[in-house]
């Protein structure tokens, strides 16, 4: 059975189409990740999907429940770790945990020995009587995890876990959420920005502006790039991209301050390219493909500089924000 | 990081079941602790509340005896603001109370809530109920200064107090969460709640009588609801003291409409009315949200 089928789910905000009608489905027991820049519409999704958000128009079901017509049986059989924190802080992590399962009325004799084996497994249970204030910004993301385990839900919703940690937390954090795929039989559905945390995911589905531009396994898409890539550092990029088109056929940008593009064998192309480019080559860089370049071939920039022009326009959606405000 | 972070404990089966009448008297109930433990740990809140209170009952009450000293007919200032002030306490602490969600929102609690498979009625309720058993705790703090400003303890002064302190934080409280669900930000809030329930506070006469004032104030005291908290906290405290027909006349006048004079119990009822009625359109405000 699929855990979650998505038709053609939109979400509109006044007139602007942050969802833009986007389909898929994930299996039972998968993992299945949206990788996409800021503003991209992940988070929008997953509030629809988890029924925060109505829909403005299309369908979809969770766990075989309507999200629109269904609310409260998706409800009982999902969890969620937003991303931002919901933590109550004047709480104990117990008490967090505690007020979880009361308001998803977990019957009162599990609540003790659920509470214990999901703090154990996020190395949490010697913290438990400690005021969820004094927890670090990891420790804090852990214990979302593990409250969003408690009532044993069957799709895990888990936006952007490990934004803002350190690589060793980040770590830990996936350790776990292999180890609950295999012990509950848990579909898992996360959001992320990191390409090295996209490898994780059984498939993948590449969101920009609002509509997913690829849907696959990381190694099927980073084969259908096929081709390496190459980046150059050159003393004339624009020249560098204009030869390039014309002695090569080849199509260049500039992302990250240096001259890239793909070709199907670098080891030969490379020596050919010294030989016949006019512009001086500074430094050149062959790599396979990564999922990186997945990004790129499929939206045109790397997820960084997608990030950066994005956040600009944010920064000034901000400001106009707070100009605006009465 | 440490290090039984990697051993597989036990799976623990739950299963979530279907909502119930008892899965919602959950819900009310978590929510009304988590205000109660909040309250327990925050014992700055507790202490910053009783600034207010303790103000206008000493300095404004010792400070303007010299004053009324001849129109109190005998009775001291202190002890006729007395009730004002427990009701003063209960205001301004119910209005903290229902901050408290627009600071849920803020912080992202609400979320976790709002996404529980309950029904929002049921959390609002929780909140509202919370709010209102802090305020009244609060209270009691008050309660027990009675002796300081000459009134004498009995059993029914102490529950009628607590019950009526309970019915005002309710409604107040109720008429915050009310306006919470709208103002979603917290410096607003507490603008909107300032201009709104000072005013009322004031017109309530919890700090003078409401028997000869001029028309203007006249109408506008019967029209704040608060008056109808205020009069029979008065009325009650009053009866605990040992006054003379006058004083009792002119310190504690009944509150009439074009003469006809309003029993207390309808009073009463009508703050509690009120109460209902904001909790209500609270619930309504957050079922529509999305
Ligand atoms: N409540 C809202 N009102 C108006 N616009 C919104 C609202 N929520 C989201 N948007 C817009 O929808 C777009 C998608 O936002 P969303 O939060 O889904 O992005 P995201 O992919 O989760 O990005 P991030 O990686 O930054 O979390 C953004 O342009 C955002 O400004
Ligand atoms: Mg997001």
């Amino acid at each position: 059975m699929e855990a979650i089928k998505v038709r053609e789910l939109r979400k509109s905000f006044g007139d602007f189409e942050a969802v833009k009608g986007v389909s898929f489905e994930v299996g039972t027991g998968e993992v299945f990740g949206f990788l996409g820049p800021n503003g991209a519409g992940k988070t929008t999704t997953i509030n629809m999907l988890c029924t925060l958000t109505k829909p403005t128009s299309g369908h979809a079901e969770v766990a075989g429940f309507d999200i629109v017509t269904a609310r409260d049986d998706v409800r009982r059989h999902i969890g969620l770790v937003f991303q931002d924190q919901t933590l109550d802080g004047y709480l104990s992590a117990e008490q967090n945990l505690r007020l979880h399962a009361e308001l998803y009325g977990v019957e009162s004799k599990v609540v003790k020995p659920r509470m214990e084996q999901v703090l154990r497994m996020v190395g949490l249970w010697e913290r438990r009587e400690a005021q969820v204030m004094t927890f670090s910004g990891g420790m804090r993301r852990r214990l979302e995890i593990a409250r969003g385990l408690m009532h044993s839900p069957r799709v895990l919703f888990l936006d952007e876990p490990t934004i803002g940690l350190d690589p060793q937390t980040r770590a830990s954090i996936w350790s776990y959420i292999r180890q609950l795929q295999e012990q509950e039989e848990i579909t898992i559905f996360m959001t992320t920005h990191y390409m090295d945390e996209a490898e994780f995911c059984g498939r993948i589905a590449i969101m920009d502006g609002g509509e997913i531009v690829a849907l696959e396994s990381p190694e099927r898409l980073k084969e259908a790039v096929g081709a390496d890539r190459i980046r150059i550092e050159t003393a004339d990029d624009e020249r560098a991209i204009a030869e390039l088109g014309e002695r090569f056929d080849l199509e260049a940008t500039v992302s990250e301050g240096a001259v890239s593009f793909a070709v199907a064998d670098g080891e030969e192309f490379v020596p050919r390219l010294f030989a016949e480019l006019e512009v001086p080559i500074k430094a050149v860089n062959l790599s396979r493909p990564t999922l990186d370049d997945v990004f790129m071939s499929h939206t045109g920039s790397t997820i960084r500089d997608a990030e950066e022009s994005s956040a600009k326009n944010r920064n000034r959606a901000v400001m106009k924000a707070m100009g605006g405000r009465r | 990081m440490s290090t039984d972070a990697f051993v597989a404990p036990p799976t623990v089966e739950v299963r979530v079941p279907p909502r119930s009448w008892r899965s919602e008297v959950r819900a009310v109930k978590i929510v009304w602790r988590r205000e109660l433990i909040r309250f327990q740990k925050d014992r700055m809140r507790i202490v910053t509340s009783l600034v207010q209170p303790l103000l206008f009952l000493f300095v404004l009450g010792s400070g303007l005896q010299q004053l009324s000293a001849a129109s109190t007919d005998g009775v001291d200032l202190k002890t006729f603001i007395y009730p004002g002030v427990l009701c003063i306490s209960v205001m301004f602490t119910g209005m903290f109370s229902a901050a408290s969600i627009v600071w849920d929102r803020e912080f992202g609690f609400l979320r976790e809530m709002m996404v529980a498979p309950v029904r929002r009625s049921s959390i609002v309720v929780g909140k509202v109920f919370g709010g209102a058993t802090v305020a009244s705790l609060q209270g009691l703090i008050l309660l027990a200064l009675a002796w300081a400003v000459d009134v004498p303890y009995s059993l029914g002064l102490v529950l009628g107090v607590f019950a009526l302190q309970l019915l005002l934080a309710f409604s107040i409280t109720a008429f915050g969460v009310m306006i919470a669900a709208r103002i979603t930000q917290i410096q607003s809030f507490m603008g909107v709640m300032q201009m709104i329930v000072t005013p009322m506070f004031f017109i309530s006469g919890a700090l003078f009588p409401s028997g000869d004032l001029p028309g203007w104030l006249a109408v506008l005291n019967r029209l704040d609801p608060i008056t109808y908290a205020v009069t029979p906290m008065r009325t009650l405290v009053f009866a605990n003291l040992d006054l003379s027909a006058e004083a009792s006349q002119t310190l504690n006048p009944p509150i009439t409409w074009f003469g006809w004079e309003v029993p207390i119990a309808l009073q009463v009822f009508m703050i509690f009315a009120l109460g209902m009625a904001m909790l209500g359109i609270a619930i309504a405000e957050f079922n529509a949200g999305d």
